[in-house]
């Protein structure tokens, strides 16, 4: 499923998604380009989650169009069909806030169920290429821990293998450093930033703005079930449009403190100047 | 007060086979409701499914809402009004199978439900569907979860299982009786059957302790 270099790899239209009554996204626009890293950023309960579930077809949003690899997951309300979604799903790479491993399993039984149970890969296969995978985010030692045993950041080094264990086109990233401490959100970021370096599409949500700046090729804001402003970070981050944008980019460099600024060599060099 | 256990060794043998039709009847119901348990948990896990969710609702609260000595009577005394004559033994295991598949369907879809959404949506978001996801993921964590539960609605069987004594099934029950009606010594009788359901349960609670442990061990936390 391979789509043009120009067109984009992830493509929102005017999606809209309530809960309830309360609406969570009014019509957002987003891309994804092939190679490049669309990072979104934007307060509490803006939105941002719900778009980026939307994108994997964990949620249905109500009204407007996501197109995935060139094929269109969800339209008007309605959701592709469930074996056409389950095999769109595979190429789309999703890391979650909580990690979400499978306490059951070992880190490498982790990495190697998807392709075995859906690939048909043979064991001896799947653990070859997870072992690669595991070498990959620095944990080729820990293949036979279990997760309960590992540290949230390893946790989540493994979550990202597992889903690059199903050769995903695109991945998707929801907070993956929110619910680390702050000293290990430099080995998760560093991982990212090697996907990234290696042409791996990517989806980002995140607070960790100085990742935004340095490793975004875009960077939308989102508010309030809308896209604010979307631009290259140096756009966005020094020269924003809306007032919301500069509010919000305020509020996280002085509410957030360091935790949200530091980058993940730990120089602690604020990319922000806070006087936005 | 003059106890006199003769009449208990006298009859050990009888007490021994009594014991051990208890525990066929038993262990065949408990099969029959855990299979039964599993089907009706599932069935219980999404009312969207109105059909299914509404059927299996049904048979938990009919099941769970009558005395299973009337279950048991109806299988045993009131089929064969209508011309179904089935076996003592086999009114007893199914009997009580349907009543503690009932209990077991519950202890399913509480474990299930228990698992953590999030395992359901990372099995998902890998692209395995529902029943694989379920199959590979949620099922194997809610498993550990159940043992405990499982355990008390085994050990409740067991107990319960005296009742089939009134299906002239001669289990444990039904053997101390038929001495008692020779002996007299009913106290005794009693006390001895009562030490042997004890030492049943406990041994089926210690069974189910260490199964739980060596899966803990394997990670299945
Ligand atoms: N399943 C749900 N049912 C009801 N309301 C929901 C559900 N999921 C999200 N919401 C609501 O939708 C709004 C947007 O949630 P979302 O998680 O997308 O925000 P977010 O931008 O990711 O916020 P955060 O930065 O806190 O993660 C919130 O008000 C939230 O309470
Ligand atoms: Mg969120």
């Amino acid at each position: 499923m391979m789509v043009a270099p120009d067109e984009p790899i992830v493509s929102v239209r005017g999606l809209t998604k309530s809960f309830g009554p309360v609406a969570v996204l009014k019509g957002v626009d987003f891309d994804v380009m092939p190679s490049k890293v669309s990072v979104v950023i934007g307060p509490s309960g803006s939105g941002k989650s719900t778009l980026l579930r939307c994108c994997n077809g964990l949620e249905l949003a109500d009204g407007g169009t996501i197109r995935i690899c060139g094929q269109t997951l969800a339209q008007g309300g309605r959701m592709l069909p469930d074996a056409a979604l389950n095999a769109l799903r595979r190429q789309v790479g999703m890391v979650f806030q909580a990690f979400n491993l499978f306490p059951h399993l070992s880190v490498l039984g982790n990495v190697t169920i998807a392709p075995r149970k859906l690939l048909g890969l043979s064991v001896a296969e799947a653990e070859a290429a997870g072992r690669t995978l595991l070498g990959k985010v620095g944990l080729a030692h820990k293949a036979d821990a279990y997760p309960a045993t590992l540290s949230g950041g390893q946790k989540q080094r493994v979550a990202i293998a597992r889903a690059l264990a199903m050769q995903p086109q695109v991945m998707l990233f929801d907070e993956p450093t929110s619910a680390l401490d702050p000293e290990l959100v430099g080995e998760v970021l560093q991982v990212m930033r090697e996907l990234a370096a290696e042409g791996m599409s990517m989806m980002v949500v995140t607070h960790e703005m100085s990742f935004a700046r340095e490793v975004a090729d875009s960077v939308s804001v989102m508010d309030h079930g809308v896209v604010l402003e979307q631009g290259p970070p140096a756009q966005i981050f020094d020269a924003p449009r809306h007032p919301r944008t500069r509010e919000f980019l305020q509020a996280v460099t002085t509410r957030g403190g360091p935790r949200q600024l530091q980058g993940p060599t730990g120089s602690g060099t604020p990319l922000l100047s806070g006087d936005h | 007060m003059d106890l006199d256990f003769s009449p208990v060794w006298d009859g050990w043998r009888d007490l021994v086979h009594g014991a051990l039709i208890t525990i066929e009847v038993t262990a065949g119901a408990i099969v029959l409701g855990c299979l039964i348990g599993l089907v009706i948990g599932l069935g219980r896990l999404d009312p969207r499914r109105r059909v299914v969710y509404g059927l299996t609702t049904a048979y938990v609260s009919f099941i769970r809402g009558t005395p299973l000595l009337v279950q048991l009577f109806i299988w045993f005394f009131g089929l064969p009004h209508f011309g179904i004559n089935f076996p003592a033994f086999f009114c007893g295991i199914v009997g009580m199978g349907i009543y503690s598949g009932a209990y077991v369907s519950e202890i399913v879809r509480g474990a299930i439900q228990s698992v953590d959404r999030g395992q359901m949506e990372a099995a998902r978001s890998l692209g395995m569907p529902y029943r694989t996801a379920m199959r590979e993921i949620v099922v194997p964590q809610a498993l550990v979860r159940m043992i405990p539960p499982l355990g008390n609605e085994f050990i409740a069987l067991i107990k319960n299982s005296s009742l089939v004594s009134l299906l002239t099934i001669a289990d444990l029950m039904h053997e101390g009786q038929k001495i008692i009606s020779t002996s007299y010594r009913s106290l005794e009788v009693y006390l001895a059957i009562a030490l042997v359901y004890f030492v049943l349960t406990n041994l089926t609670g210690l069974a189910l302790r260490t199964v739980e442990r060596r899966l803990g061990a394997g990670g299945l936390v």
